[in-house]
């Protein structure tokens, strides 16, 4: 620790509390809207940041619960917000095992075995990645519908669909898990292979237990990037009931029926669970993004 | 560390000398029968897909299966097993939509050209004129289970022979007959016997055929178009005739007018001339570039400025509450981006948005932020760096740590500032390692469309163009409403710019891969 000269380091504290107070401020301003504005009744109301008659009624109509007003009027619930909820987290689950087996046994590949074009087929994932899926909407579109013609499992309004597609989002993560591979000792697989075991068996009875950790933060954060994945669910799901929350939560605010107040209250109650999962991941998410992206 | 010792049905890939053990067990009989149901369940599809009309995906699939069955079935492509699932995702999921959105830029595909030429040829040969002379209110008496169709022709009640209506095609004889003392069915109960009822032709004791024209009556109906050998489809009405154009994709009439549908075909560089050339998409594409590149490269240098000032703030080690800072400073990054954006197009609307709620009560003035150019340009620099700046700083907070102390001990001994330490010390170090992630950013950035999309919309439109374009469109989002807004969908278009942003990411990712390259190597890291 560089010593300071005591006054100047007291003025210097002061100012870097005061700007960073200041900053959180301007920056939580948004939160504390919305939490202000769930709160408020109607769906216009403008007014102070504490309301002055608070109402449940958008977060009851979020729970799909039908909401009485006290003059008499029933109000109820716009969209499913549980089960758009519901939607997202199943195929968060899902996909995201899949995208965990498909990037771990890959990454093993990579780490361990000696094959033709290894390192170009691991150079090219990481300038693949950089297609973004948003740009082949069109192409995506076209490939589900001619699936569901075929099947309806595999057409556009199946979960199925998209939690095929999904499985595509695993470049960064062979690259991660392949460098958590790259440091487990030699040694280890020498041993199982000197005991008889194959390939397979070491992957499955030396790598797998010993990367527990790093399996847990690639299938969370795989997790977080497929809830808010926006384009492909938004252009895959059309119909209400079989939306995911990002696909269906602008449908809230289009300008011929602007439901602000119900919004807030849904975007809340919808937002907090995947917001304390990243939190609880952020200090892994570190790690995961610059190993990823600059570990050679 | 116990390892089984059961018997695997491939060979060790590392010893390449082990025995083959027995192929009758019964883990094998499962994998067998697994790789067979799955192979089946593939092939069907290769051949429905081809049905539909879809060669290429079938060729695709066909591609898989037999990837597949070859990978799993033959022992030497053990090591490819471990491989194949995540290639083959990342080849059908993002390579294919790449090459095939590509491909489509070379078609005419949209929504004036959905359909292949068959399907096309088929709609025309199904349309039907209905004579309207020959039209005859029609009555459902039902008898028993059974029903019967009641005709009134002028003055005489024409009655068919009791049937079973269940949708099997039927031609039914009329006669005539006394008027049937049952009470016709009601009309509810007519349209709930609509599709059997599309199944029968009535013939009249004339010998006339008619054919439901409605839900109330039924009448003569013709085929318009007739198919003629050379590919032709005349029309037996007023014998004028429409010729297939394959190369426009549509038919066209005597006066060499297109007749909508079109079909899908292949338009060579068309769609790039239009781009290149077409006034109304040129200047809005030229200025949408522009916006892009600028957006990008402001988002980059603002999150990386904002993040990079924040983390080094926060490194300061007579600074307290550090960790506390550091949850709420993310905070931005940990709540979904599609709930934060959608909330600020909320907070900075208009009439109802709390922002301006502000401005107006202490500043008296009501910005009209999505509606000029510059206030929509500005709100999205304004989210983006919200949205980004967490980012940078938890990396920059990373990087900051590997600057060794002695260095700006060194620094505060030769009289540095700590503002002069940060440009002569700090970052010249971090630099290097962030430019990868630097360029990643800009590339993210670049086509970020799920901001544009959920924060603007593109809007406010650039005034005078043939297509939707808008003044905070990027690129993406630019092609993403060509392709999906409910005016007019044109694929082809779109693939043709996307084509060309694909070109442009590429570009990026070969110079990002690069930089990482060079920084690896200095770094000296083996890879």
């Amino acid at each position: 620790m560089i010593v300071e000269h005591p006054k100047e380091l007291r003025v210097k504290k002061f100012l870097a509390h005061g700007f960073l107070i200041l900053f959180l401020i301007i920056i939580l301003f948004p939160f504390l809207m919305v939490l202000s504005i769930s709160l408020r009744q109607g769906n216009f109301s403008t007014g102070s940041l504490i309301p002055e008659n608070p109402t449940l009624e958008h977060w009851s109509l979020a729970l799909g619960i039908p909401f009485t007003r006290a003059d008499g009027t029933i109000l109820t619930p716009p969209f499913p917000v549980m089960l758009w909820l519901w939607n997202s987290i199943k195929v968060g689950l899902i996909a995201s095992a899949g995208v965990l087996v498909l990037s771990t046994t890959a990454a093993y590949a990579f780490a361990r075995m000696r094959f033709r074009y290894k390192q170009g087929i691991l150079d090219s994932l990481l300038i693949i990645q950089m297609f973004p899926a948003a740009l082949t909407l069109i192409a995506l579109y076209a490939i589900f519908d001619s699936l569901g013609a075929i099947t309806p499992i595999l057409g556009r309004n199946s979960h199925w669909a998209l939690i095929l597609s999904y499985l595509s989002a695993i470049t960064l993560h062979i690259w991660t898990i392949k460098g958590y591979f790259d440091s487990i000792d030699p040694a280890l697989d020498k041993a199982a292979q000197i005991d008889g075991a194959t390939p397979w068996q070491t992957f499955r009875h030396v790598f797998l237990p010993l990367s527990i950790p790093i399996l847990a933060v690639v299938f969370v954060l795989s997790f977080i990037y497929l809830v808010t994945e926006y384009p492909v669910a938004s252009i895959l799901l059309q119909e209400t009931s079989q939306m995911t929350l990002a696909a269906g939560a602008r449908q809230y605010l289009y300008e011929q029926k602007y439901l602000w107040g119900d919004f807030a209250a849904a975007a809340i109650l919808s937002g907090l669970p995947i917001t304390f999962v990243f939190l609880l991941a952020q200090r892994y998410l570190v790690s995961g993004l610059s190993a990823g992206g600059v570990k050679g | 560390m116990t390892i089984s010792n059961q018997s695997i049905s491939a060979p060790n890939s590392i010893s390449s000398n082990s025995i083959s053990p027995n192929p009758y067990t019964m883990k094998n009989l499962l994998k067998w029968s697994a790789l067979g149901i799955f192979s089946l369940a593939l092939l069907y599809m290769v051949w429905a897909l081809y049905l539909a009309g879809e060669p290429l995906f079938a060729v695709v699939i066909l591609a898989l299966c037999v990837g597949v069955v070859t990978v799993f079935g033959q022992a030497k492509y053990y090591t490819a097993r471990f491989i194949f699932p995540a290639i083959a995702a990342v080849g059908i999921f993002i390579v294919l939509p790449v090459i095939y959105t590509s491909y489509i830029g070379f078609t005419n595909f949209g929504s004036r050209n959905l359909l292949s030429f068959e399907r096309v040829t088929g709609q025309f040969l199904r349309d039907v004129s209905v004579d309207k002379s020959t039209e005859r209110p029609f009555k459902i008496i039902s008898d028993g289970d059974n029903y019967k169709v009641l005709i009134t022709d002028g003055d005489n009640t024409l009655l068919s022979q009791s049937i079973l209506l269940d949708s099997t095609p039927l031609e039914l004889s009329l006669s005539i007959a006394p008027a049937p003392t049952n009470e016709p069915l009601a009309m509810r109960e007519v349209i709930k016997l609509r599709t059997q009822l599309a199944q029968i032709t009535l013939v009249m004791p004339d010998g006339t055929e008619l054919q439901p024209s409605g839900l109330r009556s039924f009448a003569a109906q013709q085929n318009v178009y007739e198919l003629q050998p050379d590919g032709v489809l005349l029309n037996t009405i007023d014998a004028t005739s429409l010729t297939p154009d394959q190369k426009q994709g549509f038919y066209v009439d005597d006066t060499g007018e297109p007749v909508a549908p079109g079909w899908r075909v292949g338009v060579g560089f068309e769609n790039f001339n239009r781009i290149l050339f077409s006034d109304g998409i040129r200047e809005p594409m030229v200025q949408i570039f522009l916006w892009t590149v600028v957006f990008a490269t402001l988002s980059m240098v603002f999150t990386f400025s904002l993040g990079l000032l924040l983390a080094s703030i926060l490194q300061w080690p007579h600074l307290r509450f550090r960790s506390a800072y550091r949850i709420l400073l993310i905070l931005p990054y940990a709540v979904p981006a599609f709930i934060s954006i959608l909330v600020f197009r909320g907070l900075f609307n208009q009439n109802f948005g709390e922002i301006n709620f502000i401005l107006n009560a202490v500043f008296g003035i009501k910005p009209n932020w999505f509606t000029d150019p510059n206030l929509a340009r500005a709100i999205t620099l304004i989210v983006n760096t919200w949205l980004g700046y967490p980012y940078m700083m938890l990396l920059g907070m990373g990087y900051l740590q590997s600057v060794p102390e002695e260095h700006y001990k060194a620094a505060a001994l030769e009289g540095a500032g700590p503002i002069r330490s940060f440009f002569s010390i700090t970052l010249p170090q971090i630099l290097p390692p962030f430019v990868p992630l630097l360029i990643a950013n800009f590339s993210f950035n670049f086509n970020n469309v799920v901001l544009i999309l959920l924060l603007t919309r593109g809007a406010p439109d650039i005034v005078g163009t043939t297509i939707p374009a808008g003044q905070t469109d990027i690129l993406g989002s630019f092609t993403y409403r060509i392709s999906f807004s409910d005016s007019g969908q044109d694929f082809g278009l779109a693939g043709a710019i996307s084509t060309l942003i694909f070109i442009i990411v590429a570009i990026i990712a070969y110079v990002n891969f690069t930089a990482m390259r060079n920084y690896a190597k200095k770094k000296g890291v083996a890879r």
